[in-house]
């Protein structure tokens, strides 16, 4: 799906939440009534979650751009290229398909692909977000899942170049 | 220096706003379903038994799309509906790492062989994490 589809959909979507609200309030007041106060407890818990994960993506963003993450991952051959790829897939910001191009072009320049399947799966530990994490599941279970990820990330990149057989 | 920091708060807040519709739309559905859904019926579907559950996390989580903080949101609320941490962490995971409606994209840009691998493997991925860390969340 593509960048611009996908955001329509989003707004579709929404419209369409929106749409049947309405249709509630007319037909069924107590059912919509229930809808919304829960929506609105759910918006007021997590509102405050929101202004973090902005102040710590703007941060991420200008401390790492494509650029400076394609300069070590293309040039640290061996061990420390797993250390850089899970590091780097942890604070890459962004859609999955935005770095689709960018792991493309180092995997021409030789990067191994259990090195790009370790970037895409540490994608899934996100510093940003760690706040609604925390507010959501607990301090505790979001450092213990995070490391059971890259553990995990380093795992299945072997296992995929066994797999693939990709072994430069 | 000063130009590019403002640029970078600016596409976060970009980023943030373009997620916002869908978050909402997440919000607005997860209020509605809690009304309509009694509870009984997540556990009905989540049987308490660490690899079926754990299976239909991986499984629903596969097929969803969205941004990770759409998924904290679900995750947290199904919790908060009795289904198992298991079940949530397996989801939570395989949202992100599975990727079948980004699928065609990786296929292309990285080759078949191995979008369909590591597709599967993140699959079964989720549910040895899940099992994993709720395993030594539990001990500590």
């Amino acid at each position: 799906m593509k960048k611009t589809e996908k955001s329509r959909f989003s707004l579709y979507f929404l419209f369409s939440m929106i749409f049947i609200y309405s249709i509630l309030f007319f037909i069924n007041n107590s059912l919509f009534i229930s809808s919304f106060n829960f929506l609105i407890k759910i918006l007021m818990q997590i509102y405050w979650v929101f202004i973090l994960v902005f102040v710590l993506m703007g941060f991420s963003n200008y401390f790492l751009t494509s650029g400076r993450i394609k300069e070590f991952l293309s040039k640290k051959p061996g061990k420390r290229s797993w250390f850089f790829s899970v590091l780097f897939g942890i604070l890459s910001m962004g859609p999955i398909y935005m770095w689709y191009p960018f792991l493309a072009d180092l995997k021409e320049k030789g990067m191994r692909d259990g090195l790009i399947a370790c970037f895409l799966y540490n994608r899934a530990v996100k510093i940003p977000l760690l706040p609604l994490m925390f507010f959501y599941f607990g301090i505790k279970y979001v450092f213990i899942l995070s490391f059971v990820m890259i553990f995990a990330s380093i795992i299945q990149g072997f296992i995929l170049e066994k797999i693939v057989g990709d072994k430069k | 220096m000063n130009k590019i920091f403002k640029n970078s708060f600016k596409k976060a807040l970009v980023d943030i706003l373009k997620s916002l519709p869908m978050i909402f739309g997440v919000v607005f559905l997860i209020s509605l379903a809690n009304s309509i859904i009694p509870k009984e019926f997540y556990l009905k579907i989540f049987q308490n038994n660490f690899l079926i559950d754990s299976f239909i996390g991986s499984f629903i989580g596969s097929i969803s799309f969205g941004t990770p903080m759409t998924s904290y949101i679900l995750g947290g609320e199904l919790l908060s509906q009795g289904v198992s941490l298991i079940a949530v962490t397996a989801f939570l995971v395989s949202w992100v790492t599975v990727g079948l409606i980004q699928f065609p994209a990786e296929a292309v840009m990285l080759g078949k062989k191995f979008a369909i691998t590591r597709n599967l493997l993140s699959f079964i991925f989720a549910i040895i994490v899940a099992i994993l860390t709720v395993l030594i969340w539990s001990i500590f």
